[in-house]
């Protein structure tokens, strides 16, 4: 029996981590973060968990300890943000070139310089080419239920990848909403038996990770990865089957919202996308045809199947919560590569919203819209990429 | 009628945010009075660390560069080349120095850099909420060692200041504490001491400053400061561990 708590999106992640109960959990504290770890320190300590936590000097060392863990055998877990996730960079590659399934929930947040602590999304596109899977979150349900599913995902023998599960932080770190935990149990047999593979601990076939591969067959390993990763998103969809069956919810590759018959259509990513659902419904009740899709899987992403979505509109707005200075935003550069394939394609433009925490407030996704819809019925694009809220 | 007490020029009139008994607002104040002492306040360039003092450059009345985390004796080293006329120093927490930071400490002591390093020292993560840090004692809980630092499973309490002692191109080490006045005013001699080093070309002088976390040790302002005469500072013994103090 599902039971219904009102927690914030830390406390709900904390807790699945919890019921999943792994192995060995790398501790190192950062805003916004912090508190999720801290927590699973007190499951530690009141002996709720068996899991072995180390308390390392920085998240360069919390990832080194994980991917030590991982590789000698164990589920394991970590948590970070920002300049935690920054400074772990390097590791990342290391962590999924050795295809070491580790789980590890991003609360998102601002980069350095200036020196910021509210939620943005640069720290994980930052993070976007390092060969982890990465799952996107609206609210604390989803964190939740994306935490639990991610261990099925990044373990499943075909597929053996670290998974980043990101959260908006404050927005939902912090806030505290309703939402369902499923029994302990449910969630145990859910994940099931973590299953090794190639552990380093196997004392009868030793084995090495990650020496040294020059010019012979470096690109062919780099194109294994590839190869792996087209394979994620069949089995993202099969545990997503499982999960709904056992919880009820829903998940995809990405959420369509009243897209069906939209002629203009928003992509948002995490809990903006609540906020800008609410808009959709009015411009709705005006008779206004909007719709929105709110990407879930982002690495690898879903190219096909959001053009798919996408290919009845006549003008979309991708709105980005980071930049790439110099270049369009993140997740516009996905959109436009997976528009282009098709013959008729919408017109496309690209607002970046709610850097270092600002907030997202439904006018702006009003005045989106109404952009959008003079769009539609024949308008000129002005700027391709402009920036929403500034401060003049 | 005659003024006998004003606030240090180095000083903005900016309240202090630091929690009511933190030891950062002692350890502003004895800076700031060193540095309008020795009439210096132009020259200085201070460096706030990522901790509870990363907001030092609202309340210091001077040049302030902010570092990432733990790298502050990095971007002093570089400052310090590039001008060398001015008077270069880092300002950093356990957190900072002790965890994130420790190679950069190490290295700019190794090259025996002529800078001063503050290092304020209240053996946990204050800012994130009272983590365990290196410098946590045996047995002191902090909310990732609910039941108290076992070095079994997290490691000994790490005595920075030895450690730097240790390295050829230091000059000058000293562990102080602000738990008292007599104390505050050592701390202020060796934080003098510290900047006249630099001044004189003499190369790396350390101070260590143990210093209260009533909110994260859970205690009044008062009883932190007993916590950290009966348990801090037997494992961490202050005085002078290299060089000597000027005068
Ligand atoms: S948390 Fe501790 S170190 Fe930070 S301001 Fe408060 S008392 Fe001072």
């Amino acid at each position: 029996m599902a039971k219904v708590v009102a927690v914030t999106g830390n406390e709900a992640c904390a807790n699945a981590l919890r019921q999943v109960n792994p192995d060995v959990c790398g501790i190192y504290p950062i805003t916004p973060q912090t508190d999720m770890m801290q927590r699973y320190a007190s499951f530690i300590a009141n002996g709720k968990v068996t899991t072995e936590s180390i308390l390392v000097e920085s998240e360069h060392s919390s990832m080194s300890a994980c991917i030590g863990a991982a590789a000698a055998g164990g589920r394991v877990i970590t948590a970070t943000s920002s300049q935690g996730l920054a400074l772990m960079w390097e590791m990342l590659h290391i962590a999924s070139g050795d295809r070491l399934p580790i789980i590890m929930p991003v609360v998102n947040r601002a980069l350095s310089a200036p020196l910021n602590i509210h939620g943005d999304h640069s720290d994980a596109m930052g993070a976007r080419d390092t060969g982890w899977i990465q799952i996107w979150s609206e609210n604390a349900q989803e964190s939740y239920d994306n935490t639990i599913q991610a261990f099925r995902i990044g373990e499943h023998m075909d597929i053996r990848l670290p998974v980043m599960v990101c959260l908006d932080g404050f927005i939902i770190s912090h806030s505290i909403e309703r939402m369902e935990y499923l029994e302990d149990g449910e969630v145990r047999d859910f994940v099931g038996e973590f299953k090794n593979f190639l552990p380093l601990l196997d004392l009868e076939k030793p084995k090495s990770y990650g020496p040294l591969i020059l010019t012979d067959l470096y690109h062919e390993y780099k194109r294994a990865q590839h190869e792996v990763m087209t394979k994620v998103k069949d089995v993202v969809l099969d545990v997503a089957k499982d999960f709904e069956k056992l919880s009820g919810r829903k998940y995809g590759l990405f959420e369509s919202y009243r897209l069906e018959d939209a002629d203009i259509a928003l992509v948002i990513l995490n809990s903006a996308a609540g906020t800008s659902k609410d808009v959709i419904d009015e411009f709705r009740q005006r008779g206004v045809k909007a719709g929105l899709l709110k990407p879930r899987l982002f690495r690898p992403f879903p190219y096909e199947e959001a053009a798919e979505a996408l290919k009845n509109t006549k003008a979309v707005c991708v709105m980005d919560r980071a930049d790439s200075f110099g270049g369009y935003g993140p997740l516009f550069m996905e959109i436009t590569s997976a528009l282009y394939h098709l013959k008729e394609r919408p017109v496309l433009i690209n607002k970046i919203y709610g850097l270092g925490g600002r907030d997202y407030m439904p006018s702006h996704a009003e005045l989106v819209l109404n952009e959008l819809n003079e769009i539609a019925k024949g308008g000129k694009v002005k700027i391709i990429k402009e920036y929403l809220g500034v401060r003049e | 009628m005659k003024k006998v007490f004003s606030r240090p020029k180095s000083l903005k009139p900016t309240p202090f945010r630091y929690c009511p008994g933190c030891g950062h607002s002692l350890v502003h104040r004895i800076i700031a009075e060193a540095v309008d002492q020795l009439k210096i306040r132009t020259r200085v360039i201070g460096i706030a660390p990522v901790g509870c003092a990363v907001f030092a450059y609202d309340y210091f009345n001077f040049d302030m560069l902010e570092a990432a985390h733990g790298r502050p004796p990095a971007a002093a080293t570089a400052l310090k080349r590039v001008m060398p006329e001015k008077i270069i120093f880092s300002y950093q927490g356990d957190g900072d120095l002790a965890a994130i930071g420790t190679s950069e400490i190490i290295h700019a002591a190794n090259r025996g850099e002529n800078l001063s390093v503050f290092f304020i020292n209240n053996a946990n993560y204050g800012m994130t909420g009272g983590q365990m840090a290196p410098t946590t004692i045996h047995g002191q809980r902090t909310t990732t060692t609910p039941s108290g630092r076992d070095a079994k499973t997290s490691g000994y309490p790490l005595r920075v200041s030895e450690l730097l002692a240790t390295i050829e191109g230091v000059s000058f080490v000293e562990r102080v504490s602000v738990d008292s006045y007599k104390n505050l005013m050592r701390a202020k001699r060796a934080v003098t001491t510290a900047f006249l080093n630099q001044i004189d070309c003499k190369g790396f002088s350390f101070v260590e400053i143990l210093s209260p976390c009533p909110t994260n040790w859970g205690m009044t302002p008062q009883k932190a400061l007993q916590w950290l005469r009966e348990a801090l500072i037997p494992v961490y013994p202050l005085g002078i561990i290299k060089g000597k103090k000027c005068n």
